[in-house]
């Protein structure tokens, strides 16, 4: 599948702004998004939230992924 | 997944009702207790000393006076908190902001502290201590903070999000960038360019109660930790964490909060209370004083901000860029990037590019402040999309609802959205009573839109049923604006039992598993989400006790409006089972009625605000009266109306202090020069109207009952609906918050030339 | 330093307390006298939150001594209510959600019974500027203003009933 990385994300990526990946749910995307970029670890250390056709993941790992599926990595955040 | 979160559409009896607040008596009386109202046997008292300088190299730091001090039973500099984060850069900032290591980087940082048997003496030794400094060249202001001359804050930081990776240190310690399209084809579409930057200056949280604990840390590393704060299990594990302490060896107990807005998610005299206690083994009360707080704990960001929109003559926005620098005082923060992802949130663009630059200062660490970064990135996008209205000659509103995102929009910031609420709360707006009021001499008006996003996370609550059929829910998230009474209401719903049933206690980390920290608009959607698992646990229990009461299967029995049914034409002879009935058999039946949920809240969503306002500008002193505010909300399901619409009231109220009184002022001299509320002016009662509410109900998909967060988006509009509504009265495009008189009469004065 | 014996009524109960000489009514209060309903939220007289009164008048604790209350009559959040009956105005705070944090609500109560003992009905003009001293960071002051109001009005029709 296609996985969009946004801002910060994209530089442990080498830039890309889009990677091809694949996993059923959450934790295995994220484990082969890391096989693929180790850079990526830092990132997934701090927190890496995931929204799957729009809605934002921040913690579920076992969340599945459904095919087709909008799917956009964004830095953990903090709020108020 | 464990558990179904869609949203069901079912009908309520309790939810939605206006109930008196469960903690109100004790609050009205003054017997609720707050971070400085707790004591202990042989109780210290806790103080900091602090820097008196912007950035200085202390070079040497003389406590042995101090220490002879009769009744002085601790000192504590930067050497006694010893490295334990194991090269984590994010603890170290954390550590170091607490107690100063070797450099003060702003004024008010802590440089050392004191135990004493009472306050005369605690500062008295304080007067003691000789540090030595250096003074170093400093910066606090974020423009000036970015220039290649700049005295840099740390010597390690090397911006990131920048290729190719830099090899020298930098004040810039983060570029982020979102958006997609391209914004150079979609700028020559434009029939209207709008290009315009904007200032924003530092302001505070301002919660009335200054930040206070009790700490107790004995030989054997256990604690305890009484404090104000809005997340006691993320207090924990960083205390435990910077101290060497098994996490489940220090208790935290939340007190009553009096105020923390995003300033109270984060440690600040804690871990120094905590050591203190531990090195005179005996517990220490640290209560900060007003101006420490103003001085040494979290404002939000100063910013510049740089935003461009065009737009066709047909009103349709073809492209749009931001470029936000936003400084997060004495160590990085996410904050710039919080603004580039909120600034365009709003609107459904083809071609969007936000930039954001994370800047260090010499100013006090940035901390969240309800919806942290989004009302300043807010007041520059919402005054330019005022501006290219005026331009095309389209009313505001319309030409706001004509760009709005709406479900299936591919955000500014990279997902796609679900069904939201931006849409219905701007045609609100346009049908609202409030716009057709008359507008006189020296008035404006002024709409503006604003987004923030809603978090979930962990969650841990437990629901016990006495034999009396009284319910005790015990959460884990700290109740900073009314949440007891909604989750009371939503236990009640649940069980179908009276509200006054149910009473509702925040447990201490040592009483239920981890819970996130209340930010993020998060404390009534996940606590809320846990409840109803939590009782449909009970329900299942309930059950069963009367399934075996009755001798029949339990698939025969179901629960309705607060009593076990059986069903099937066999069981007609039996009458149904209370929840009292069954509570009071409890202890024949199998013992204690329970109910327990853990679950990670995800799927929050998104939460979108618009705000109406009237101000009338006086040109001869330039002080603005706001006349009238309206805020409309979505609400997703409004648990308890009036504490959501406390929510967008208290919001709003913030944010018009911020557009026109408050900010930190710094002198040449790097030190902060109003830290008080004489000088630091909150709006009081007679500054402001009352403030309507409209609350709008868009149901969230991802939580049974459709809830959002309401906490936090109120504030994200205010600045910018409050510029456009004094831009419109004195005709003078304002750039820069607060609109303080002096800044408005400079504006005016500037345009007649 | 040498204590100032001090002999005051504090809610109608007679009261002795040493303290220093420099030391203010609002510490007296919370750490002597264990009335902690008395908040500090400045220290400098600019929130209100220490408000209490002292021979009727209201005044900001922290800017009082406490060996200044020798012989007066102090007033404080804690004794609003009249044995298990709540003041009307601490009713209608609850009922109107008048609080949300709570820690300025003491303050808050203790200016407002001050305004309606000196005017039965004032304007929502004269509750604001009444209540301009006591900072509220929470509710953006509506829901106060609607709850001293309607006190105001309940007050009213009580005190008609008993005459």
């Amino acid at each position: 599948m296609q996985v969009q990385l946004s801002g910060i994300l994209s530089q442990a990526a080498g830039g890309a702004r889009c990677v091809d990946c694949a996993g059923a749910t959450i934790g295995e995307l994220l484990q082969a998004l890391l096989l693929k970029y180790p850079e990526m670890q830092s990132h997934l250390d701090d927190g890496i939230a995931v929204a799957i056709n729009g809605e934002i993941y921040r913690d579920r790992r076992d969340q599945p992924i459904p095919a087709n599926a909008d799917v956009f990595l964004l830095p953990r955040i903090q709020g108020g | 997944m464990p558990y179904e979160t869609d949203y069901t559409n079912q009908g309520f009896s309790k939810v939605g009702t206006r109930v008196n607040r469960p903690d109100g008596v004790d609050k009205v009386t003054g017997r609720a207790k707050y971070g400085a109202d707790a004591n202990a046997a042989g109780q210290l008292v806790g103080r900091i000393l602090r820097s008196p300088h912007a950035h200085a190299l202390i070079t040497k730091i003389d406590t042995s006076k101090a220490e002879k001090l009769p009744g002085v039973k601790a000192v504590l500099t930067g050497k006694d908190f010893p490295d334990l984060t194991g090269g984590d850069r994010g603890m170290m900032n954390i550590l170091e902001n607490c107690m100063a290591r070797g450099r003060a980087l702003y004024d008010g940082h802590a440089v050392a502290a004191v135990a004493a048997i009472d306050a005369d003496t605690a500062n008295e030794a304080l007067k003691l201590i000789k540090v030595t400094y250096k003074q170093l060249p400093h910066v606090t202001d974020v423009d000036e903070a970015m220039k290649p001359s700049a005295p840099i804050i740390h010597d390690w930081v090397r911006t990131t999000g920048v290729t190719p990776a830099p090899t020298t240190a930098s004040n810039v310690a983060q570029r982020t960038e979102f958006g997609h399209g391209d914004i150079d084809a979609g700028f020559a579409q434009a029939d209207v360019i709008i290009e315009k930057s904007f200032k924003t200056e530092q302001t505070h949280q301002g919660y009335i109660e200054p930040h206070a604990c009790l700490a107790t840390l004995g030989p054997d590393g256990s604690g305890e930790l009484w404090v104000t704060t809005q997340g006691h299990f993320t207090f924990r594990n960083v205390c435990a964490s910077l101290l060497g302490l098994d996490v489940a060896k220090l208790r935290v107990t939340a007190s009553e909060i009096g105020g923390g807005f995003g300033g109270k998610t984060h440690v600040w005299t804690e871990p120094v209370a905590l050591q203190l206690s531990r090195r005179a083994n005996r517990p220490v009360k640290l209560v900060m004083s007003r101006d420490e707080v103003f001085k040494a704990t979290g404002p939000t960001s100063s910013t510049s901000v740089d935003v461009k929109i065009g737009a066709k003559r047909n009103g349709k926005i073809t492209a749009a860029s931001a470029e936000l620098r936003y400084q997060s005082g004495a160590f990085p923060g996410m904050w710039a990037m919080l603004g580039a992802m909120t600034s365009f949130a709003c609107y459904d663009l083809k071609n969007v590019k936000s930039v954001g630059f994370d800047v260090l200062v010499n100013r006090p660490k940035v901390a969240a402040y309800r919806a942290p970064s989004a009302p300043m990135a807010a007041f520059a996008v919402e005054s330019v999309v005022d501006m290219v209205a005026a331009e095309l000659g389209m009313d505001a509103v319309e030409f706001r609802i004509k760009n709005a995102a709406k479900k299936g929009t591919k955000a500014s910031y990279g997902p796609v959205y679900g069904p939201i609420g931006i849409g219905p709360t701007l045609e609100a707006v346009k049908n609202h009573p409030h716009m057709k009021r008359k507008l006189g001499k020296n008035q404006g008006r002024g709409v503006a839109c604003g987004f923030w996003f809603n978090f979930g996370g962990q969650t841990c609550t437990d629901l016990n049923i006495g034999v009396d059929g009284s319910v005790n829910l015990t959460v884990g998230t700290v109740d900073v604006g009314g949440s007891r009474a909604s989750l009371a209401l939503i236990a009640a719903e649940e069980l179908g039992i009276d509200y006054e049933q149910v009473r509702v206690t925040i447990g201490d980390t040592n009483s239920l598993g981890h819970n996130d920290t209340t930010e993020g608009s998060r404390g009534t959607f996940s606590s809320g989400m846990a409840a109803i698992f939590a009782a449909r646990d009970a329900v299942e229990v309930l059950k069963q006790r009367a399934a075996a009461t009755w001798g029949i299967p339990v698939e025969q029995v179901v629960w309705e409006a607060g009593e076990a049914r059986a069903k099937g034409k066999q069981n007609n002879n039996l009458p149904p089972l209370s929840l009292k009935e069954i509570a009071a058999k409890s202890p024949r039946t199998g013992g204690p009625i329970a109910g327990h949920n853990e679950v990670v809240a995800d799927g929050a969503g998104v939460s979108f605000a618009s705000h109406m306002c009237d101000v009338e500008v006086d040109p001869e002193t330039g002080a603005t009266k706001i006349l009238r505010y309206t805020v409309v909300q979505d609400a997703g399901k409004a648990i308890h109306p009036d504490y959501v619409e406390g929510q967008f009231q208290g919001g709003a109220a913030q944010g018009i202090g911020w557009a026109l009184n408050e900010e930190y002022v710094y002198g040449d001299d790097g030190r902060l020069q109003n830290a008080g509320f004489l000088d630091y002016r909150i709006p009081v009662c007679s500054d402001l109207p009352f403030i309507d509410t409209q609350i709008l109900e868009i149901p969230n998909p991802n939580h049974p009952y459709g809830v959002r967060g309401v906490g936090e988006t109120s504030i994200v509009p205010p600045l910018a609906a409050i510029g456009n509504a004094v831009s419109n009265a004195v005709g003078v495009r304002m750039d820069h918050v607060p609109m303080s008189p002096p800044r408005i009469l400079k504006a005016i004065e500037a345009a007649q030339g | 330093m040498n204590g100032v014996t001090v002999s005051a009524k504090v809610n109608g109960d007679a009261v002795q307390y040493v303290c220093p000489p420099d030391e203010s009514l609002l510490d007296v209060l919370r750490n002597r006298l264990n009335l902690t309903g008395v908040k500090e939220g400045c220290g400098t007289g600019d929130c209100g939150a220490c408000s209490i009164t002292l021979d009727g008048r209201l005044v900001c604790s922290c800017l009082v001594l406490g060996a200044e209350a020798e012989g007066r009559e102090i007033g404080t959040v804690e004794g609003l209510s009249e044995g298990g009956k709540l003041h009307t105005l601490q009713e209608q705070f609850i009922e109107k959600a008048a609080l949300q944090c709570g820690i300025c609500t003491p303050g808050f109560l203790v200016a407002a019974k001050v305004l309606l003992e000196r005017n039965s009905n004032p304007s929502e003009e004269e509750i604001r500027y009444a209540l301009a001293g006591n900072l509220c960071r929470c509710t953006g002051y509506d829901k106060i203003v609607r709850a001293v109001q309607s006190s105001a009005k309940i007050m009213r029709r009580g005190k008609k009933a008993s005459r």
